[in-house]
């Protein structure tokens, strides 16, 4: 069994970190009963939590960003309080609603380009596993070529081309990160092709259409739903990094990233809690879609879960 | 093993052909008006409209975009990558200025993030399931998900304005010429990006070196030291470690792309005048030639990075090694 999983996890690449964790066998048998016992529903509640955490976040974003931007001068630099939790800033603006509003910037900017990374993951993919010999070359060829160039230098490339802004950082992001989700798309769909119920289905008379849909996807969907939750983190990360070093959000717009860059000025001053805060609160959404993506491999994976 | 190395040159040809022109491309599309950008605003605005065309002609605005690529690659294999608008020098010069303090940072963090990072994967592995692996993993796994710069700006507020241990940027004390500087100054300014730098790299070859423990822990060779009475961390020692140590080395080789995307970040932070720093300043300022230049740069630097790599699965896999032969 630990050989099995341990091969399925190289043929994904494992170049993620959290492969890492999903490698990681504990010895089953052993576990004691008791602590198995509702696992699968506790797993389900912590993956429905994740996602309904980050769907307040976003809602409450949304909803405060105009209080966000209120300055106020007779409050400005305040320290945290128990009005306003995570101070204020040099225009009186409270940085609990900057960071609400920043975060849910994050999140919709990462779902975009999530998403539109996983498409072109999904095509790249099928391509790859589908089109020949050649095709193949040509996307790992492709592949090679955006791992070649370290990402941030190729995201600022992609934002300077596009004139920066909001489409410069989510383009660039959605045209980074396809490379590893097709590398499992890939490797699942030339498992499937190999495997004897596609056989079978072609003997029986299937069309490649019909084989693609009824076999296909019910198998690389569950891998393509784990892969696309667990590029969010990374996405997230690169749009406030971009952002921070200013070449993506624009600074009027509430983003982590810009409040992050905006502290650098008044850090020696000591108001570290322009700085800390807000990082923490983007650590803690990055860890809730990191939460959400390994509960659901959990969930739908059979490899992991077992774990 | 000619054969390896002519491959490996073709590659490497190919890859820097199609970076450089995508590289081109993308800064050639940039919605940045190359006049404007080079005379400045206030001067664009000043300057008559036949100038302006002259100008526009020098820049070669008009000029179709194979064109340009084709002098601008015709001088790049001459070694002139052109002129910085910025740093108003050679771009070949303002690289290998900035080259050699980004690769005194990068080179110390990938060396104390893979030291500290192979110690902590063997010392989780080892105790598998304890709280000491627990920690590591816990660790780790938090690691992954922190902003390298955020983590850069919480060392400058601990370090640099509460404790006033380190100094608030720069690579050199402001003020000093630049004869003055002892290595001392260069090092105490050093210190803190590159710390931040090794913290964030520790995650990755720290959980790799953990699985390959566990691996060996399991391996037969490995009972059976422990069976002849050698302890766990003895039998570690002698049989495991080699067996650790190549795979560990070779991942950090690998690692060299995230590296250097992460001293981008942290030279933003510290206001570290290294290569990353350019680059920012490039990309803000509409520098196209400087721009290009480094992103040229880093990809033949992580095409190092990945071929050492490549070379040392060989060493590590003689599997691999056949089959390189055989292909």
């Amino acid at each position: 069994m630990p050989e099995d999983a341990k091969s399925a996890n190289a043929l994904k690449g494992g170049s993620s970190l959290l492969g890492h964790f999903a490698g990681d066998l504990a010895p089953v048998l052993y576990r004691p009963r008791k602590a198995r016992v509702a696992n699968r529903k506790l797993t389900l509640a912590a993956f429905v939590v994740a996602v309904a955490a980050l769907a307040a976040v976003v809602v409450a974003g949304v909803a405060v960003t105009d209080a966000a931007t209120a300055t106020d001068f007779s409050i400005k630099n305040l320290a945290p309080s128990l009005q306003h939790p995570f101070g204020t800033d040099w225009m009186g603006r409270d940085m609990l609603l900057r960071t609400l509003a920043g975060l849910s910037t994050s999140v919709l900017v990462g779902l975009l380009a999530a998403g539109v990374s996983s498409v072109i993951a999904l095509i790249m993919g099928a391509v790859a596993a589908l089109g020949g010999k050649k095709a193949d070359a040509v996307v790992t060829w492709l592949i090679d070529l955006m791992m070649g160039v370290p990402h941030i230098v190729l995201l600022i490339l992609i934002s300077f081309a596009l004139g920066k802004g909001f489409w410069g950082v989510t383009i660039g992001v959605a045209v980074t990160h396809w490379p590893s989700l097709a590398r499992v798309v890939r490797a699942e769909i030339l498992q499937c092709k190999q495997s004897a119920f596609v056989a079978a289905a072609r003997k029986l008379g299937q069309g490649p259409a019909s084989i693609a849909a009824k076999h296909m996807m019910p198998y690389v969907l569950p891998q393509f739903l784990v892969g696309l939750i667990l590029l969010f983190p990374h996405a997230i990360l690169h749009e406030a990094a971009v952002t921070f070093l200013g070449f993506g959000l624009p600074p009027e717009q509430p983003a982590i990233g810009v409040i992050l860059s905006e502290s650098m000025g008044y850090l020696s001053a000591g108001m570290w809690w322009l700085a800390v805060f807000p990082g923490l609160a983007l650590i803690a959404t990055v860890l809730l879609f990191d939460a959400a993506g390994s509960n659901l491999r959990k969930l739908i994976d059979p490899h992991s879960s077992q774990e | 093993m000619g054969n390896f190395i002519l491959r490996n040159i073709a590659k490497f040809v190919l890859l820097m052909i199609a970076v450089s022109m995508v590289t081109f491309v993308l800064v050639s599309i940039s919605p940045v008006d190359p006049v404007q950008a080079n005379v400045g605003q206030t001067a664009y605005i000043n300057m008559s409209e036949a100038k302006r065309a002259q100008l526009a002609e020098y820049w070669g605005v008009n000029t179709p975009l194979w064109e340009r690529y084709a002098n601008w690659f015709g001088d790049l294999l001459h070694g002139d990558l052109g002129t910085s608008l910025r740093f108003n020098a050679p771009v070949a010069d303002v690289i290998a200025t900035r080259a050699v303090n980004s690769l005194a940072l990068m080179a110390t963090a990938w060396v104390v993030s893979g030291v500290l990072g192979f110690a902590l994967g063997v010392l989780a592995g080892a105790n598998r399931g304890r709280i000491v692996d627990r920690v590591v993993k816990g660790y780790c796994f938090l690691l992954a998900s922190v902003p390298t710069f955020w983590l850069g700006l919480v060392f400058l507020i601990v370090f640099s304005v509460w404790l006033g241990w380190f100094p608030f940027g720069f690579s050199v004390p402001i003020g000093v010429s630049a004869a003055d500087v002892t290595l001392a100054d260069a090092l105490h300014h050093l210190a803190l990006p590159a710390l931040t730098l090794s913290v964030v790299g520790v995650a990755n070859i720290a959980l790799h070196t953990r699985e390959k423990t566990i691996d060996v822990l399991e391996s037969d060779y490995v009972r059976f030291a422990r069976a002849r009475g050698l302890s766990t961390w003895g039998a570690l020692r002698h049989h495991g470690l080699r067996n650790l140590a190549l795979p560990a080395l070779t991942l950090q080789f690998a690692s060299i792309s995230e590296i250097f995307g992460g001293s981008v970040l942290v030279e933003q932070v510290f206001s570290y005048p290294g290569l990353g720093q350019a680059a920012v300043t490039a990309g803000l300022g509409g520098d196209v030639a400087l721009l290009a230049g480094i992103a040229l740069f880093s990809a033949a630097f992580v095409f190092g990075g990945n071929l050492i790599a490549n070379m040392l699965y060989g060493v590590v896999d003689p599997r691999i090694r056949k089959g390189e032969a055989h292909a």
